[in-house]
């Protein structure tokens, strides 16, 4: 339990992603039972059916004063950390396996909790108290995602993040299997393959210049490349899941979408916002976002449905080895059968030139896709990016020029630097922010802008610095929406700073009248 | 207790303890930028927080110094005045104000805990006790700094091809981090920032072991793989520690108790130790006293009035001007 709770001590205090990788491995490394434990602690698929934060505060009131516990909480801000640095007793306890602690746990009766689960929080160190209540109250917020975990082992026993991630919801504690075939000692475990997430096949950003000249146009098809977010869909008779890019189960986010599919097949396709598969944007997608739960006024309010691009299985029948001109027939037998208002098909563009495609890339401007995906018609279907069979070709960033206004450090490596920042536009004599960026610019750029603001800070306020209204960045972005969160009345998709614009004075930078006129915001 | 008012003023002799602001005469706790300010017409303190005061703001921060030995006693009219050692940093003192029979402490900060940078603390017995609270909740249990010490030792001996910067006031924190390093046998130069040179030379003269220390200079960076350097807390994130290599980011403080605090600011290596009382220290010191009369001020204040109030102990926060949480060395 030392070593654990030490990890994840660790893990919380460590902004480097790679330090985060070779602390896991270096517990991974050790073979005993307690790294199933870790492992199912890690991916979120171990928690105690008694104690949850209800049941911590009341066992916690048993032990200190309500009122300063109150006190120190609302200082803390975290329940986890309050519990564990407020409890009494503050030794190091005698060590215990963090295996030995789980199941000692889970053997008690729900009777006896209040005095036996006191009884462990006592026995335990500060440190290894916060882990158990973490565990408990689950979600961890560690910084450490389930991918992350993956990318650890993988690079650990020299294997791929892909096959890992292919069998990793097959997997069951004490995951022995994972194990042994991470040390080569067997194959790779089978697993039913409807309970299997397989990696996407995804695409590289084409090069205009060079592929175009290479590449016979007459060999690819292309589809719109919609802003939603890539899900796969498994469907057999006895159940449906859906999962994220990154194989992270989704599913009870999305009732409606479970509880409509029918058939037997597995679907990649784009998760999209709207009614009558009209896409409605990114900005209504994210109401639906990271949320366990969608409850029937949500569903209702942003309904959503999946727009299927490819097929990976049919009926029992591994369809990955076919052509994509082949698959499609199945995609199309699948969504026929499936005539509920989740699932449509993605269009295919025809078209017998590069210069064609062109017209269709940048001709919907108004809809709400991001470019083209151009797809080799007798690619098979592979995991992860290959190069040569898919490639996307998105459409000119939309550019606008605003004027600096604050700036904030950045993290990590970035954290001596003013890297994030503020723009704004006018109204009337005022500037009102419509966005904030921290990416796009060189390395040269940023020393510049980091000394800039440095020396012309106007204003404090916290960890944000106002500066002189004197920069104007060009900033280059995906898209932008009405939002009524912001004082400007915009939210911008992926900003980032496209260079800056030395040769302008701040009086030429748009109101947010004309801003909106030209971007079409109502 | 009617003779002092709530900004540790006492109006009768125009004595004020630790003003903000310039004043006539001022008794000063001890040389932290909070307590102790330039520009007062008579300074009362210890030696060395005088000391201290001339090396921080000039020899003309004040127009007249008059240095005390702790126990030895100073009157003004029928107010005596008495400064003992608080074990905060090195000079601080608590202050014995006696008039008639009443017996009144003002603790400054302070620490109950040992400390071979200071004196330690003495408690004196009193019957209004007005004692400080920036760890005034239940939450701050301190652990033994030995212990924390170990914590970066074992660290850079892991990580050889890193360097530990660590957050430390250059005043007493700083100073307090390498003697403790020496306890533990760390005998490795220990690199500092600039603006700790004075105070670390003068802790030196004052006979306090704090080993070989020398300023951070523009060498080759791999120079400072496998170093130590101390550095005051707003230097970590700015541009003079972009010259080390892969920089670990240590602070030392009695807010590193709470991991969030921590990981908002950065800090990868957090070390808990305070210069101030913990929670049970501020509750064994109020119960010590014997004082009937308690006032609170300098930090989480709420918590402990509850406390004493529980106690049946009259007790009130004073709120004095001009701090705030977390800025407190």
């Amino acid at each position: 339990m030392k070593k654990f709770s030490s990890l994840l001590h660790n893990l919380i205090l460590t902004p480097s992603r790679n330090t985060k990788i070779k602390l896991l491995q270096d517990y991974f490394k050790i073979l005993d039972i307690n790294r199933a434990y870790a492992l199912a602690i890690l991916s979120d698929q171990l928690s105690f059916q008694f104690i949850k934060a209800s049941k911590l505060r009341e066992l916690v009131y048993e032990q200190v004063d309500q009122h300063l516990f109150d006190y120190s909480y609302d200082y803390v801000g975290d329940l986890a950390e309050t519990i564990s640095l407020i409890w009494p007793t503050n030794k190091e306890g005698k060590s215990q396996n963090l295996s030995t602690l789980i199941e000692n746990i889970k053997k008690i009766k729900k009777s006896e909790i209040n005095t036996e689960f006191s009884k462990v929080l006592s026995e335990l160190s500060n440190n290894e108290r916060w882990t158990l209540i973490k565990i408990c109250t689950g979600g961890l917020r560690i910084g450490v995602s389930e991918r992350l975990v993956k990318t650890a082992l993988a690079d650990l026993y020299n294997k791929s993040v892909n096959e890992i991630e292919e069998i990793w919801h097959g997997l069951e504690f004490p995951y022995e299997n994972l194990f042994q075939w991470l040390k080569n000692e067997i194959s790779k475990p089978k697993i039913d393959f409807k309970k299997l997430f397989h990696p996407m096949m995804l695409a590289n950003p084409i090069d205009e210049e060079k592929d175009f000249k290479r590449l016979d146009a007459n060999e690819f098809q292309a589809e719109y490349k919609w802003d939603g977010i890539r899900v796969q869909l498994m469907v057999s008779s006895n159940s449906v899941s859906l999962y994220s890019r990154t194989g992270d189960n989704i599913s009870s986010a999305f009732p409606e979408i479970i509880e409509t599919t029918k058939g037997d097949a597995v679907i990649d396709g784009e998760l999209l916002v709207g009614g009558n598969f009209k896409p409605s944007g990114f900005n209504d997608l994210q109401q639906r976002l990271n949320r366990k739960k969608a409850s029937k006024d949500l569903q209702k309010k942003f309904p959503v449905f999946i727009r299927a691009y490819d097929i990976l299985f049919y009926k029992g029948k591994d369809l990955r080895k076919l052509s994509l001109v082949e698959r499609r027939k199945y995609l199309e037998k699948f969504q026929k059968e499936n005539t509920t208002n989740q699932i449509d098909l993605s269009t295919i563009i025809n078209f017998s030139t590069w210069e064609e495609l062109t017209k269709y890339k940048n001709n919907f401007y108004d809809d709400l896709n991001e470019g083209v995906m151009i797809k080799l018609k007798n690619s098979e279907y592979l995991p992860g990016r290959k190069k040569g069979y898919w490639y996307k070709w998105k459409k000119n960033p939309k550019l606008v020029d605003a004027i600096l206004m604050y700036a904030q450090r950045g993290h990590g490596k970035r954290s001596s630097y003013y890297s994030d920042f503020t723009f704004g536009v006018w109204k009337e004599n005022e500037l009102v922010p419509i966005g904030k960026a921290y990416s796009g610019y060189t390395d040269k750029e940023l020393l510049v802008l980091d000394k800039f603001i440095r020396n012309n800070t106007t204003n404090k306020f916290g960890p944000v610095r106002e500066v002189k209204k004197e920069i104007i960045l060009e900033v280059a972005f995906d898209d932008v929406f009405p939002s009524t969160r912001h004082k400007s009345g915009v939210a911008m998709r992926f900003p980032r700073i496209h260079r800056i614009r030395w040769d302008k004075p701040i009086n030429e930078v748009l109101s947010i009248k004309e801003f909106k006129k030209e971007f079409k915001i109502d | 207790m009617d003779f002092i008012n709530h900004q540790l003023f006492i109006k009768d002799i125009n004595v004020h303890i630790d003003p903000i602001l310039p004043k006539k005469t001022a008794i000063i706790t001890h040389g932290h930028a909070d307590h102790a300010r330039f520009g007062h017409d008579h300074v009362i303190a210890t030696r060395q927080t005088i000391d201290i005061m001339k090396i921080r703001y000039g020899d003309k921060c004040a127009k007249k110094f008059t240095p005390l030995r702790y126990g030895q006693k100073y009157s003004i009219k029928n107010f005596n005045f008495t400064l003992y050692p608080a074990g905060h940093i090195l000079g601080s003192a608590q202050v014995l104000i006696e008039k008639n029979n009443h017996r009144l402490v003002i603790t400054g900060d302070y620490k109950v805990g040992k400390d071979e940078t200071c004196k330690n603390f003495k408690l004196v017995k009193c019957d209004t006790l007005i004692t400080e609270a920036t760890f005034g909740l239940p939450i701050f249990q301190h652990p033994d700094p030995k212990d924390e010490i170990q914590k970066l030792i074992r660290s850079v001996k892991i990580n050889k091809n890193n360097c530990h910067i660590v957050g430390a006031y250059a005043l007493g924190k700083a100073q307090r981090v390498m003697n403790l390093l020496r306890q533990q046998k760390y005998n490795e130069t220990i690199y500092i920032h600039g603006s700790l040179e004075k105070l670390c030379q003068y802790y030196s003269k004052e006979k306090i072991n704090i080993g070989k220390f020398e300023k951070v200079s523009s060498k080759d960076k791999s120079f400072y793989e496998g170093k130590i350097i101390i550095a005051p807390p707003s230097a970590l994130k700015d541009r003079w520690s972009r010259r080390f290599p892969n920089p670990i980011i240590c602070m030392a403080s009695g807010w590193m108790t709470v991991k969030q605090r921590a990981k908002q600011r950065g800090i990868e290596l957090p070390l808990v130790i305070s210069d101030h009382s913990d929670w049970n220290e501020l509750l064994d010191t109020i119960k010590k006293s014997k004082a009937k009369n308690i006032l609170i001020t300098h930090g989480q204040e709420d918590a402990l009035v509850y406390y004493c109030k529980k106690q049946n102990l009259v007790s009130k926060p004073l709120s004095i001007q001009g701090r705030s949480d977390e800025e407190i060395e």
